[in-house]
């Protein structure tokens, strides 16, 4: 169960969201510009909160109050950035095991190997992210926070940046992913055939403020937000 | 004409050992400052910055003069390192790379500094997501980054230390086998009356390991760089 009640000044936009989700797949839904990935930033650690608290299954990350701030790589929440953001001077193998190497987590082949074949990236691993297509990098990217086994996967409009065929190229695995995976997700999104298909609970954000929250209902029936 | 003297070799092997030691002490340094000034904001930087470049623009024998008053066996650092390790600076090849490390500290830093400023820090981000400290990060993702920055400060910064001159002979004078680098036995024979086939020599040698390291760096940059591009 994850569990937001933040406020956060940035320049003349400020955040303040407050919502509780137990989905497998908690969708943020708005316009660009609404404070998606500012709040993802904040869940993640890579932004600290002026007020409010943050916690994971009852373990508290973030609460202002009792002056706590857990640093971000000790939250174990694994983040997939809509940039991707693979190590251009490691290979797709290292990117993979980064994050075990970092955590000092053991090996555990058979969990890898699960990772590498939901995601089709075994062909792959000896090359650098320059020679790796839009839709490669991001199923890399991907499996390189599932690989750090985090508690909480966040990923930011992975789908944004790539077109329509990649996009549909992608969307299958993120479905596999929250059937198997068995990780709570925070999918951020503006566009909201995705979130149908992903998400099971939706937080609507509306410059900066929780506008609607529930089942996929709540969701605009026209492609795009207002 | 290529008949070099032992009294030549000695200055050349001086200058080597000077150049390397200054290099390979001030790098780590080098690098820990170049992080600051490129990541970090701190009271007094701008300061810190400008006393870090003073000696690329101060007389480098006002610079020697200075490194006597503190480093000397009378300095104020000098006698304290004398009297409590044993360490003596002054009329010593320490003390002559020493002058070599601070005359080229300068231009060891600002290759590694826009280099670490050339690190996208939204890998550093990134690398912070998937559980490393941040002292792991900047070992990992971002210092072998900045890596072609790195070796070209430090191809920079030896051939400042293999050049340099004014500092060191102000400083540790110049004394054969002990303090007399390639400059300052250039400068020797050049005031001795049959001294020009000799400081000849030694100038074409100055020439060769610039050279030498000149390409040593262009070709590890090619390669680093094209490491870096993910190819």
């Amino acid at each position: 169960m994850l569990q937001v009640d933040v406020s956060k000044q940035l320049g003349e936009f400020s955040i303040e969201a407050s919502f509780a989700s137990e989905g497998r797949v908690t969708g943020l839904f708005g316009a660009s510009g609404a404070g998606k990935t500012s709040l993802i930033n904040i869940i993640a650690g890579l932004l600290r909160p002026d007020r409010g608290i943050i916690t994971i299954d009852g373990e508290t990350l973030d609460d202002t109050a009792a002056h706590i701030h857990v640093p971000v790589h000790r939250r174990r929440i694994g983040y997939v950035f809509q940039d991707a953001r693979l190590f251009p001077h490691l290979d797709v193998r290292q990117n993979l095991d980064y994050g075990r190497r970092m955590n000092r987590l053991a090996e555990d082949p058979a969990a890898r190997k699960r990772v590498i074949d939901l995601l089709d990236i075994g062909n792959l691993m000896d090359r650098r992210p320059g020679r790796l297509s839009g839709g490669e990098r991001h199923r890399v990217a991907l499996g390189r926070a599932l690989l750090s086994q985090p508690r909480l996967l966040l990923l930011d409009e992975p789908l944004g940046s790539l077109d329509e065929q990649r996009k549909e190229e992608i969307l299958p695995y993120l479905v596999r992913l929250r059937d198997e995976a068995g990780i709570p997700m925070v999918y951020v999104s503006h566009d909201a055939p995705e979130m149908r298909q992903l998400a099971t609970r939706i937080v609507m954000l509306r410059r900066g403020r929780v506008a609607a929250f529930g089942g996929t209902e709540v969701l605009p029936l026209a492609a795009s937000p207002a | 004409m290529f008949d070099i003297s032992p009294t030549e070799w000695t200055a050349i092997q001086l200058s080597l050992r000077v150049a390397t030691v200054a290099t390979l002490v001030a790098t780590p340094l080098g690098i820990a400052v170049a992080w600051l000034l490129a990541r970090r904001e701190f009271w007094g930087k701008s300061v810190a910055d400008a006393v870090i470049h003073l000696p690329l623009v101060l007389p480098p024998v006002v610079t020697g003069y200075l490194l006597l008053l503190t480093f000397g066996r009378r300095g104020l650092v000098g006698a304290w390192l004398a009297d409590h390790l044993g360490i003596v600076f002054a009329f010593r090849w320490t003390g002559a790379a020493l002058a070599c490390g601070i005359m080229s500290f300068p231009l060891l830093v600002r290759p590694i500094r826009l280099s670490i400023e050339a690190v996208d820090q939204r890998l550093e981000q990134a690398a912070g997501t998937l559980g490393a400290a941040p002292w792991r990060v900047f070992l990992t993702v971002t210092l072998p980054l900045a890596l072609p920055g790195v070796v070209g400060g430090m191809v920079l910064g030896f051939a400042k230390a293999i050049g340099e001159f004014g500092a060191t002979i102000t400083f540790v004078s110049n004394i054969p086998g002990e303090t007399q680098t390639i400059s300052s036995a250039i400068y020797s024979l050049i005031q001795t009356p049959d001294g020009d086939t000799a400081a000849l020599r030694l100038v074409v040698v100055s020439i060769l390991i610039a050279m030498a390291a000149l390409m040593a760096s262009e070709w590890f940059a090619r390669r680093a760089t094209q490491r870096l591009h993910g190819n």
